[in-house]
């Protein structure tokens, strides 16, 4: 990996379609898939890995795309906030953000809304506390976070009757 | 593995702090050697009396893992790390090799008297936690050794233990931590101690002076005041955006205490949530 100009061959699926491409070693997953690839829902809110608005999920696991390089998720599986609507329809999590205004600039959202999905995917029943555990490594300047969580409780029942 | 490789060589392990590093462009490693892909460090298990942890498994993993139910002061670290994300990425080898001194795995090890097991050319060594963090940021690594293991005597069934980082947001680091890890025979009588105050100096705070003040004493909260004060005045904890040092002192000393009576009640059988308090 030592000259810069040096490229390595990776290929990582992202919301269920495969992408190979040369990269750079230092290139970071959220370059790769907003420039690479150009999915530009992923958000860059920060230069020190504490907003959390890159968040997308790597292999079941949410992670912060700004703090690993493309490299390092070489042959994983990424799911970003593109690929949560199916079918024309937004995600029931989606849904219950806009109903409850989970979100007012938006752009912590797309974090959050992964954030949200790793959390009932692995308690799909979470109490507020766990919420709250959950999404502390996103931060949102807008909504003071009551209507997010009200907004994940809620997704968290339909998903349950759904 | 990085041998070869030139002076600059660094392994990256979860990246979670390499990275941040590296951004800031604080660091020029000439190579990086994405250690997360070597097979077999991701293990952990309790057997024999011994809990062995593969360098390469992650916070999220070990605060969700059955050792962390056996061993609760665990899970209060592991889960207290960072955030959901960073627990992702981040290692235990990693934590213990960055040795950072506002990092948790550093100041819960040296509760639990670990050893870190170090591979080279030259083979394996044990290493001692309490030699193996040398300063901060220094370590007993030598050369192109990697942190293979993380080893520690599974604590006895009348143990217990709690540990406690104080900080201002899931994604800071700790201002200051504390960790107990004590077994109680009849009549709340201390049968053994380990004591630490982590971000509280370069490296871990610990005192053996303090350990013994409680060794083969009754537990009184008279009598944990005491020790508190004894490894207080060992620690130097720095001023800094977190605090100053004596706002760093008082927080050390009550979060010591709560952690401390967590720690008997735990030890007393008593399942109890733990983990960090925040601002
Ligand atoms: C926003 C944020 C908040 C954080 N908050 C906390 C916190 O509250 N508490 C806390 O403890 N930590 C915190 N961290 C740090 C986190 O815990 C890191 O995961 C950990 O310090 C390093 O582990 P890593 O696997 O990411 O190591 P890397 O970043 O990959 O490596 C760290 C260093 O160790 C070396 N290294 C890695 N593995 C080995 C090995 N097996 N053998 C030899 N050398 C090795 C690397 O070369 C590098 O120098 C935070 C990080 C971030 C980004
Ligand atoms: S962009 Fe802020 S944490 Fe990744
Ligand atoms: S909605 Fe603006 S930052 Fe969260």
């Amino acid at each position: 990996m030592s000259d810069e100009a040096q490229t390595v061959s990776i290929e990582i699926t992202i919301n269920g379609s495969r992408y190979q491409r040369e990269v750079e070693p230092r290139l970071l997953l959220v370059e790769f898939i907003r420039e690479e690839v150009g999915l530009t829902g992923t958000h860059i809110g920060c230069d020190t890995s504490y907003c959390g608005a890159c968040t997308v999920i790597l292999d079941g696991e949410p992670i912060k795309s700004c703090t690993l390089f493309a490299v390092q998720a070489d042959g994983g599986e990424v799911i970003t906030v593109e690929g949560l609507e199916q079918n024309d329809e937004l995600h029931p999590i989606q849904q219950a953000f806009s109903q409850h205004h989970g979100l007012q600039c938006g752009f912590c959202t797309p974090g959050m809304l992964m954030s949200s999905l790793a959390l009932l995917a692995e308690n799909p029943t979470p109490s507020e506390k766990e919420i709250r555990k959950q999404l502390g490594g996103n931060l949102c300047r807008c909504t003071g976070y009551q209507n997010i969580i009200k907004a994940v409780q809620d997704a968290a029942k339909t998903m349950q009757e759904g | 593995m990085l041998t070869g490789l030139g002076e600059t060589a660094k392994p990256l392990a979860g990246g979670q702090t390499l990275i941040p590093i590296l951004k800031l462009r604080m660091d020029e490693p000439s190579d990086l050697v994405d250690i997360a892909r070597l097979p077999d460090l991701h293990y952990m298990d309790d057997n024999d009396g011994v809990i062995r942890i593969g360098a390469l498994a992650t916070h999220g993993r070990i605060g969700k893992s059955d050792i962390s139910k056996v061993v609760p002061i665990l899970g209060d670290c592991a889960n207290g790390i960072a955030d959901a994300q960073v627990r992702s990425m981040g290692t235990i080898g990693g934590s213990v090799s960055a040795a950072d001194p506002s990092c948790d795995w550093p100041a819960l090890l040296h509760v639990l008297n670990a050893e870190i097991i170090c591979q080279g050319e030259k083979g394996r060594r044990a290493v001692p936690i309490r030699e193996f963090i040398q300063d901060s940021y220094t370590t007993a690594l030598i050369g192109a050794e990697l942190v293979t293991e993380i080893r520690f005597k599974t604590p006895p069934a009348n143990s217990g233990g709690a540990y406690i980082g104080f900080k201002k947001a899931a994604p800071a680091y700790p201002a200051a931590s504390a960790g107990i890890q004590l077994s109680l025979a009849e009549g709340s009588v201390c049968q053994d101690v380990s004591l630490v105050l982590g971000a509280a100096g370069p490296r871990p705070v610990t005192s053996v002076e303090a350990e013994n003040y409680l060794r083969g004493k009754t537990l009184t909260a008279d009598r944990l005041e005491q020790a508190a004060e004894i490894l207080l005045d060992a620690s130097d904890p720095p001023a800094d955006s977190r605090g100053s040092s004596e706002f760093k002192r008082a927080m050390l000393k009550s979060i010591f205490l709560k952690a401390a009576f967590r720690a008997i009640e735990r030890a007393g059988g008593e399942r109890i949530e733990g983990g960090p308090e925040y601002v």
